[in-house]
């Protein structure tokens, strides 16, 4: 095999390689086994929007307990068995494998590789004018390594005792405790933590080495720089936690007690181990990449809004350096904020102040990317495409989600606020009308690329508006629930507690919100696979969008690019003062002024 | 860093790597010898730490060829260090700082 | 299709794709072990009282180990040297003696491990022997790890070596670069567990 060459990104035409290397192959190389990061994006993206399925599922059926408590589920009810709903109606039990696993799923299974995985995959390398991922063959063992844990974490809800129920922090004592899945689940976590490891390795080797000829670091679109420094999150927070696992799997198997303090009593009973163990070192170590891990969910969605937002405001992205310069302070800071998950844990007041300082600090690049992005609209000429619908509306719903992370920052503020209703709104609206909107607006702006073919604007329209509504009617009173004081994990929803009487019918509207969000979700569902065979067919760049991901065919080969791109100017030429066209790709040699 | 290295760039190197084994086994037998000293935990554990610090940085030096290698390496390996530092320390530093009351 | 710069360096960075990507999975495993380290501290300073390391563990046995680890890096350093200078008998030489300080190693953990268990000392026993346990133990798992791969070098892997010798050698080179680590750890671990 011969060496490369010193020159940039030389992708080697597409049909080349056809002649040359490779004979056809086969269903399961091509489709299943492929090393090719375009079909590991999209089986990354399908995986992970199935489970997000399967996550929202389970919390539909937390939602009818908690808006009528002890009521039988009737027709699904008995469906899951006398253990779990006897006569239909939920057991505390179940209600706790339902939330840990909620909480699991959707972060480790759904939202990072659909975010990562799956957009990451998919459009880093053409971003970037590269024929693939540095290394595919870990690219595909990356992906096997999720399914994987995937499957491990749908097989605990089958072992005696269900699932994981300790909440997806399992927390020490009750976790080392808890029944056999809590043991699938630390299983399944290192499955997940190594298909990150793998996954972050590539991403950064990739951008740093297979850049396109021109394509220097501040060419580079927005949506690249969140990935790079997304991936250093995942490569260097995960490994605590993978630590943690291990020692919690020790303190469970071989009866260590790392973290089981001495003279534990439970049920009456003085517990068999050695003690000598610290349960807040579980807190650290998994807080040491739970905090980093919140910004794995967000930054991905910066990313993707800010290619939306240039493009369907024909303007440049304001503030572009300033909105980079943020991303890797973000990613600097994100390590040493985690305790303020920890500020009941005995903490005295030199370190709550310190991790109250760093947290007040991490805000100030948080702010910076969302008022760029603010800014950014300004003067546009707004394009309202489907894509750009979702784009806007992260931006207010981000606002809020970030807003009210502030008081739970602030170790006083947090004092009334920890642990309750007012935290799960918190970080939903950051992660749900924030993150998810975001990717919406990635699966709309992409799937051209992806198919070849435009999705309806009108189903899109149709999923989007009754989904802003809906899930604002989900998330919005569980500040006013929180403020009153309403403990989460409550499996009543605080329905025994006399303080929470006035807040409580909440409770049945957050509910009827979250099956009505459901049903919105069907036009999307239909838009997706009907689209596949149906959408309006188009060509290399349908948006007239700069990146060069838009040089490539619609669905781009193996190899990605018929002639080897080079980036010639910045990622967001829109609407340059001289010129005919109101956007000139960085992948266009020249420009006749008009 | 060595990739288009000459055969006597090679053997001077060679000629290093053998000084730097000696080098480590006697600090390994000198990190053995002080440990039966006995001495006050904060100088046993200072005299440890240095003389692995010593024998780290060797094998990292010369070893793994860190003195000679590029600034993208260096710079992920300073980030490394400081987020190892963070998780090495702050939970520590928090276990002493318990709320009084 | 072929992957830029795996095997030539890109000039600006001057470096290869697996250069990089070794070195950042060390980066990985720097932090992995460090929560360990951190997890001995916090165990350590939890504790009512904290044996010695040498009256618990065998420190003669584990001193042999270490000279054991660092001499295989010397040998796992002289085998890619050997390739640098064509000498591909020499490279099979020091890779395969790296292989067998390997073994040495797990053997002389198997008989530590062994006593101790015939002692009934296990990680249940206390905090001192969880850590020692899942701290060795770790670091085993990634001795036998690192066999595997060289042992592959070593083996089928080496036909690389035919037909294009230059990417052989950074192969070679970067499982050198984990098998260091590997030696490194045990250069803090050793002191840290057994003579603290």
């Amino acid at each position: 095999m011969a060496t490369t060459e010193l020159a940039p990104a030389h992708a080697g035409a597409a049909h080349d390689h056809e002649h040359a290397e490779h004979p056809e192959l086969g269903f399961w190389r091509k489709y299943v086994f492929s090393t090719d990061h375009k079909t590991i994006g999209i089986q990354y993206a399908v995986t992970g929007l199935l489970f997000l399925f399967f996550g929202f599922c389970l919390v539909m059926l937390m939602r009818w307990q908690l808006a009528f408590p002890g009521r039988a589920l009737p027709l699904i009810g008995k469906l899951f068995g006398e253990a779990r709903m006897p006569g239909g109606s939920m057991l505390p039990e179940f209600y706790n494998e339902l939330g840990a696993m909620h909480g699991t799923i959707m972060v480790f299974l759904g939202v990072v590789p659909l975010a990562v995985g799956g957009f990451g995959n998919f459009v880093l390398p053409l971003q970037i004018g590269a024929p693939d991922m540095a290394f595919p063959k870990i690219n595909m063992a990356s992906y096997w390594s999720y399914f994987l844990g995937g499957i491990t974490m749908l097989a605990s809800f089958f072992v005696p005792g269900g699932a994981a129920q300790s909440g997806w922090t399992s927390y020490a004592p009750l976790s080392v405790i808890a029944g056999e899945g809590q043991t699938i689940w630390l299983i399944g976590m290192i499955f997940l933590i190594t298909s990150s490891l793998l996954g972050s390795i590539n991403f950064i080797v990739t951008t740093v080495q297979l850049r396109a000829k021109g394509l220097s670091y501040f060419r580079l679109p927005f949506f690249c720089w969140a990935q790079l420094v997304t991936s250093f999150l995942l490569l260097l927070a995960f490994p605590p936690l993978e630590a943690a696992g291990i020692l919690q799997l020790m303190d469970r198997l071989a009866g260590s007690s790392f973290f089981m303090p001495s003279g534990l009593v439970v049920s009456g009973q003085a517990l068999a181990y050695s003690g000598g163990g610290n349960p807040i070192l579980w807190q650290h170590l998994f807080w040491f990449l739970a905090h980093p891990e919140v910004y794995v969910l967000i930054l991905p969605a910066f990313g993707i809004v800010a290619e939306v937002v240039a493009n369907n405001t024909r303007k440049p992205l304001f503030g572009y350096k300033i909105m980079v310069y943020s991303l890797w302070f973000l990613g600097f800071m994100s390590f040493i904020v985690w305790a303020h998950h920890m500020f009941f844990t005995g903490m005295g007041t030199t370190m709550a102040t310190f991790f109250q300082t760093t947290t007040m600090i991490i805000s100030i690049p948080s702010v910076a990317l969302l008022t760029s992005l603010l800014i950014s609209l300004w003067g546009g000429s707004i394009r309202f495409t489907t894509p750009m619908l979702f784009a806007l509306a992260f931006l207010p719903m981000f606002g809020i989600g970030g807003l009210t992370g502030l008081p739970l920052g602030l170790s006083a503020a947090d004092i009334p606020l920890h642990d309750t209703y007012y935290v799960i709104g918190h970080f939903h609206y950051v992660v749900a009308p924030g993150t998810l909107f975001a990717l919406f607006a990635g699966i709309y702006y992409w799937y051209p690329k992806a198919t070849g073919r435009m999705m309806s604007e009108r189903l899109g329209k149709l999923h989007f508006w009754p989904s802003l509504l809906f899930i604002n009617g989900i998330f919005m009173p569980m500040f006013i629930q929180g403020m009153a004081g309403v403990s989460r994990r409550l499996y009543d929803g605080g329905a025994s507690y006399d303080f929470a009487k006035d807040v409580i019918h909440w409770n049945v509207f957050m509910s009827m919100s979250a099956w009505c969000l459901a049903i919105a979700q069907i036009p999307f569902v239909i838009n997706f696979f009907w689209s596949i065979k149906h959408g309006k067919k188009v060509g290399d760049n349908p948006w007239a969008a700069t990146t060069l991901e838009w040089a490539a065919p619609s669905p781009p080969p193996h190899g990605n690019f018929l002639t080897p791109p080079e980036a010639y100017r910045g990622p967001y030429e829109y609407s340059v003062p001289g010129h005919s066209t109101d956007y000139t790709p960085q992948f266009q040699s020249e420009q006749k002024a008009s | 860093m060595g990739h288009h290295a000459s055969s006597a760039d090679i053997d001077r190197q060679v000629k290093t790597y053998i000084l730097i084994f000696v080098t480590l086994l006697v600090l390994t037998m000198v990190t053995v010898a002080v440990s039966r000293l006995h001495l006050p935990v904060a100088g046993a554990v200072a005299v440890a730490l240095i003389v692995a610090s010593i024998k780290g940085s060797l094998v990292a030096g010369y070893f793994m060829h860190l003195l000679s290698e590029r600034k993208l390496i260096y710079w992920v390996l300073g980030f490394t260090v400081a987020f190892f530092l963070a998780v090495l320390l702050l939970p520590l530093w928090t276990h002493f700082d318990p709320i009084t009351n | 299709m072929e992957i830029p710069y795996t095997v030539a360096e890109r000039p600006d960075t001057g470096l290869n794709n697996g250069k990089i990507g070794i070195w950042l999975f060390l980066a990985s495993e720097v932090m992995l072990f460090g929560a360990l380290f951190a997890t001995y501290l916090m165990m350590r300073t939890g504790a009512v009282t904290w044996p010695r390391g040498d009256s618990i563990l065998n420190v003669p046995l584990a001193t042999i180990n270490t000279v054991v680890l660092i001499s295989s890096s010397v040998t796992m350093v002289m085998a890619w040297a050997s390739l640098k200078r064509n000498d591909f008998g020499k490279f099979r030489l020091f890779m395969g003696l790296t292989v067998l300080a390997g073994f040495g190693f797990l053997g002389i953990k198997y008989v530590e491990y062994t006593t101790k268990f015939h002692h009934g000392l296990f990680p249940s026993t206390n905090t001192f022997l969880a850590i020692y346990f899942t701290l060795t133990g770790l670091h085993g798992l990634h001795v036998i790890g690192g066999m595997a791969i060289n042992a592959y070098l070593w083996g089928p892997g080496s036909k690389l070596w035919k037909t294009n010798p230059e990417h052989f050698t950074n192969r070679v080179e970067n499982s050198g670069l984990f098998w260091h680590f590997v030696d490194l750890v045990w250069i803090f671990l050793f002191p840290i567990l057994y003579l603290l």
